[in-house]
């Protein structure tokens, strides 16, 4: 979050202070995620859904399937596009506007994790080549802000594709046209879960809380794929990683991400 | 982003890729520290077929006032393309790629400019791609760093940025427009040689635990390979014979 207080700096020195004896503030491992709960289908009216909570932070996303034209240079290739928007209920900061750089960063950093694994196979979303393509759309909205979004938002995202059923449409007279009361799958390939880390001094920690998020000096977001291996990251704050951190953060997120995996293939497999 | 379609060969069977490059060989670089008259700091790079222009104000005073800090100095960062920069004219408005980039560039500089020395201020970077050939984020990076110090900003070191990646099922040193768009994976990189610090690091692509090892390492020897041409510039403007 862009607000920064006195309170912070304060908060800061005592998070400082616990991790010097390997302690956290809520009393978590550094390398311990909050509790992630995960209820699917929570909007029905849309082809899949999830409300994602991690700790107090609470996401909503819902997908969207629905015919598109392709880009013209990929005819033989569906969309996927993922956002994330800050709702101004979720924090006091949050105002109505447009987008600015941190969650424009959030939203394209969600969508480059799940992308890049090539989770959902966008070569099977082809209608008719070149003139018609299925657009998957997941889009995020946090409703309770305590800290890493970047996580929240991913499970979210993948819980909701993981819960989707697709309509099915044909090529009739040049157009697409719904084949009534049909479902197909939506073509998934494999599950990315992304992992969230700040370094705080010289610890680094797992699934940064608000107050740690505010006390933070650098970040970095992981994703790895079914296969244990890393698909995307992004680094960011105003302090750098060593060689030898980045390589350890690599290993935590695919251990950590492991787990959660499981909570996500539970929470499709419950929702069905 | 977009299509990623296997038609060219990237890597022929003598491990040399699509440009006639081997694995490790950057593409060819020329920083030129200076040039304009009005900026406090400025510099040029040729990165391949990259060209980027960057101008350093500051420190000065902040507009809007709001934004400043009384206890430090605050950077930012404009990173912008030409609309004539890219294959197909882009629209001068900022895009959202734009607005992330000058984030990570920001927090990339940030670790190595002493900006607790200047509360209340504000330094301006601005990054203008002219050209724009795969990699402009690592060339402007290089870039902003030689403009500040040109500007003479205390700095604890300087960043040096080069991109890792994968082609071929092989790991790369500078990864070009083609490779970004057909190859397996592109890790962008910034580090500081001095600190030994990593400060701009963004993956997309497909990694195995080894490979992503071996990327930052690829990596980060690449940039300190850059980290001596930046180094020459600022030597050549102000030790060298050439009176700029």
């Amino acid at each position: 979050m862009a607000s920064h207080t006195v309170i912070d700096e304060l908060k800061k020195n005592q998070i400082l202070e616990l991790l010097e004896q390997g302690k956290r503030v809520d009393g978590r491992a550094l390398d311990e995620t909050r509790e992630v709960s995960i209820e699917t289908n929570a909007i029905p009216k849309a082809n899949g859904s999830a409300r994602v909570r991690l700790g107090d932070t609470e996401v909503v996303c819902g997908v969207k399937i629905q015919p598109d034209r392709p880009f013209p240079d990929t005819g033989d290739k569906g969309l996927f596009i993922c956002t994330a928007e800050l709702l101004p209920l979720s924090h006091p900061t949050v105002e109505t506007g447009p987008p600015g750089p941190e969650v424009i960063e959030l939203a394209r950093v969600v969508d480059r994790g799940i992308r890049e694994s090539h989770m959902i196979d966008v070569s099977q979303l082809v209608i008719e080549k070149d003139k018609s393509v299925i657009g998957v759309f997941a889009d995020n909205v946090v409703v309770d802000y305590d800290g890493n979004l970047f996580d929240a938002c991913s499970y979210a995202a993948t819980a909701a594709l993981l819960s989707s059923k697709s309509p099915k449409w044909n090529w009739v007279d040049e157009a697409p046209t719904l084949a009534e009361g049909e479902e197909v799958d939506v073509p998934i390939t494999t599950i990315p879960v992304s992992v969230t880390m700040a370094k705080i001094g010289k610890h680094i920690i797992v699934d940064p809380n608000g107050d740690e998020w505010a006390s933070m000096d650098a970040r970095i977001t992981i994703t790895s794929d079914s296969d244990g291996n890393i698909c995307a990251l992004q680094k960011g704050g105003n302090d750098g990683f060593t060689q030898d951190e980045i390589v350890q953060c690599g290993e935590i997120s695919v251990r950590v991400g492991a787990k959660i995996r499981e909570k996500l293939k539970a929470a499709q497999q419950g929702g069905q | 982003m977009g299509g990623r379609e296997a038609t060219m060969v990237l890597m022929d069977e003598n491990g040399k890729r699509c440009d006639g490059r081997t694995v490790d060989e950057p593409r060819r670089i020329m920083i030129k520290a200076g040039g304009l008259k009005n900026a406090d700091g400025s510099s040029y790079i040729e990165f391949g077929d990259n060209k980027i222009l960057v101008g350093v104000f500051g420190p000065r005073d902040v507009h809007p006032k709001h934004m400043s800090d009384t206890d430090t100095g605050i950077l930012r960062v404009r990173y912008h393309m030409e609309p004539f920069s890219v294959g197909e004219r882009k629209n001068p408005a900022p895009s959202r790629r734009e607005i992330e980039i000058s984030k990570v560039i920001k927090e990339a500089l940030e670790p190595a400019v002493m900006l607790e020395k200047f509360p209340r201020t504000a330094v301006d970077v601005f990054i203008e791609v002219l050209q724009a050939d795969g990699g402009t984020r690592c060339a402007a990076l290089t870039a902003a760093s030689v403009a500040l110090a040109d500007a003479g900003i205390p700095m604890r070191d300087m960043v040096a940025a080069i991109a890792a990646g994968k082609v071929a099922d092989t790991v790369i040193l500078d990864v070009n427009n083609e490779e970004d768009q057909a190859g397996q994976a592109d890790m962008p990189i910034g580090y500081m040689p001095n600190l030994e610090k990593i400060t701009l690091l963004q993956l997309d692509g497909v990694l195995t635990p080894e490979e992503y090892k071996k990327c930052v390492q690829v990596g980060v020897d690449g940039c300190k390979l850059v980290y001596e041409l930046q180094k020459k510039a600022l030597n050549d403007k102000y030790f060298g014979n050439k009176g700029d």
